[in-house]
């Protein structure tokens, strides 16, 4: 029980163990550890920086979506006024071709009624012209006193 | 425990038992120049132990699935950085791998004080192996084989940040300023070579004492038969309090080092 050369030995094991540790176990087992806290570190920066995006394109498509509705309702009230306008337009046709219409059937029986007329005037002077011959047949002269007679019609 | 015991009770006294439990299985003709092949054998299977583990793991071991041993081992070697980074200032790439090979393999070697303290020696004895201590650090030559190396460090550490000129003036005018300075060389020189006989001691002192219980205790059953339940009871107490022991003493001798090379990276502070 006192100090021997077993010492040397167990110095020259401790030496080789320290060694032996350190290149096996300590190092590449520390660096790992290291490794892997950095790679959580940036992990979980990564994730919050992701959660950050997401809210921003979140935000980003809310605002999209509020734009898109509003130029939608835009577009709707012009569609319905441009709509209204349309109709009144067509009204506003219809109505004046109506008229133009009217105007031109009244146009057209005027002047129905008026070649009537002058038809009817022409008759009656032919038959005005027939009668008076077979009256005054032989006295009278058609060439000589159809102007005479033309003008009673006229006055007709 | 009990039988084996039991059976030696009958041929030699306790004092002979005990006797015989300490003497180491050593060759050489007496002196310092004898080789504790019991000492030696089980310290190298430890470290053969601890190679074998430091090896294989250090291979297999994963950043993203660790598993059982891998965990254990980190365990360990995140409390060990942890002590250095509380402790130690700067950095040094020694002071991690010996720190850690201190830490397990003083725990291991105390660790054999737990199995049987029969065990081992009954079967030796069986194979013709007459003597064998079982526990590498109740032989001073381990304990100091372990804190030589330490001081050794401790004063190469300090060489080498203080320079040798630091170096002595921490002798000469530490702790008493300068006009004090045979006193401060006694005093330094003290403080200093307490340092690997204090951590040398300890650890065998400790050491030793358990492993001497565990003898009691052991004769206990070997005496007569009443004595059998409270060897049992006695030596499950024991044993379970010197769990803490073993470990606590491992530790200490960790922390120990760690301070003292600490104090060795220090730069002097002028008095």
């Amino acid at each position: 029980m006192s100090i021997t050369a077993t010492l040397i030995g167990q110095m020259i094991t401790f030496a080789i163990l320290v060694w032996f540790i350190g290149k096996y176990l300590w190092t590449p087992m520390t660096q790992m550890m290291d490794d892997r806290k950095k790679r959580i570190a940036d992990g979980l920066a990564a994730a919050e920086r992701g959660k950050h995006e997401q809210e921003l394109a979140q935000h980003k498509a809310t605002q999209h979506i509020k734009e898109a509705k509003e130029q939608a309702a835009e577009i709707l009230a012009q569609a319905q006024k441009r709509g209204a306008e349309i109709i009144e337009d067509a009204k506003d046709d219809a109505k004046a071709e109506g008229e133009r219409l009217i105007v031109a059937a009244n146009a057209e029986i005027e002047q129905e009624v008026h070649r009537a007329k002058e038809s009817l005037r022409a008759q009656v002077v032919d038959i005005t012209i027939a009668a008076a011959g077979k009256i005054i047949k032989k006295e009278i002269d058609a060439k000589a006193h159809g102007d005479l007679l033309k003008d009673v019609v006229g006055q007709l | 425990m009990s039988s084996s015991t039991a059976s030696e009770a009958s041929g030699p006294t306790s004092v002979e038992y005990i006797q015989h439990h300490l003497q180491n299985n050593s060759i050489g003709d007496g002196g310092f120049w004898v080789l504790n092949l019991d000492t030696l054998f089980y310290s190298w299977l430890l470290a053969g132990v601890l190679m074998y583990i430091a090896y294989t793991m250090g291979k297999k071991m994963t950043a993203d699935t660790p598993s059982g041993g891998q965990n254990v081992l980190e365990a360990i070697v995140e409390f060990v950085q942890q002590q250095i980074r509380d402790i130690f200032p700067g950095s040094n790439p020694l002071i991690g791998p010996l720190a850690l090979t201190i830490f397990m393999w003083v725990f291991l070697m105390n660790a054999m004080d737990l199995l049987p303290v029969d065990l081992l020696p009954q079967l030796g004895q069986l194979v013709g192996i007459h003597y064998m201590k079982v526990v590498p650090t109740t032989d001073l030559s381990t304990t100091f084989a372990l804190a030589l190396s330490v001081f050794a460090l401790i004063i190469y550490y300090n060489i080498k940040i203080k320079g040798p000129m630091g170096y002595l003036k921490m002798f000469l005018f530490h702790p008493f300023g300068k006009y004090l300075i045979p006193v401060n060389i006694i005093m330094t020189t003290i403080e200093e070579v307490a340092k690997p006989i204090s951590l040398g001691l300890r650890l065998f002192g400790n050491m030793f004492a358990g492993e001497l219980i565990f003898m009691l205790i052991a004769l206990l059953g070997g005496a007569s038969l009443y004595g059998l339940l409270p060897q049992i009871a006695l030596g499950t107490v024991w044993a379970i309090f010197h769990i803490l022991v073993i470990s606590l003493q491992a530790f200490i001798f960790m922390l120990l080092t760690i301070v003292y090379l600490g104090m060795a990276h220090q730069e002097i502070d002028e008095h």
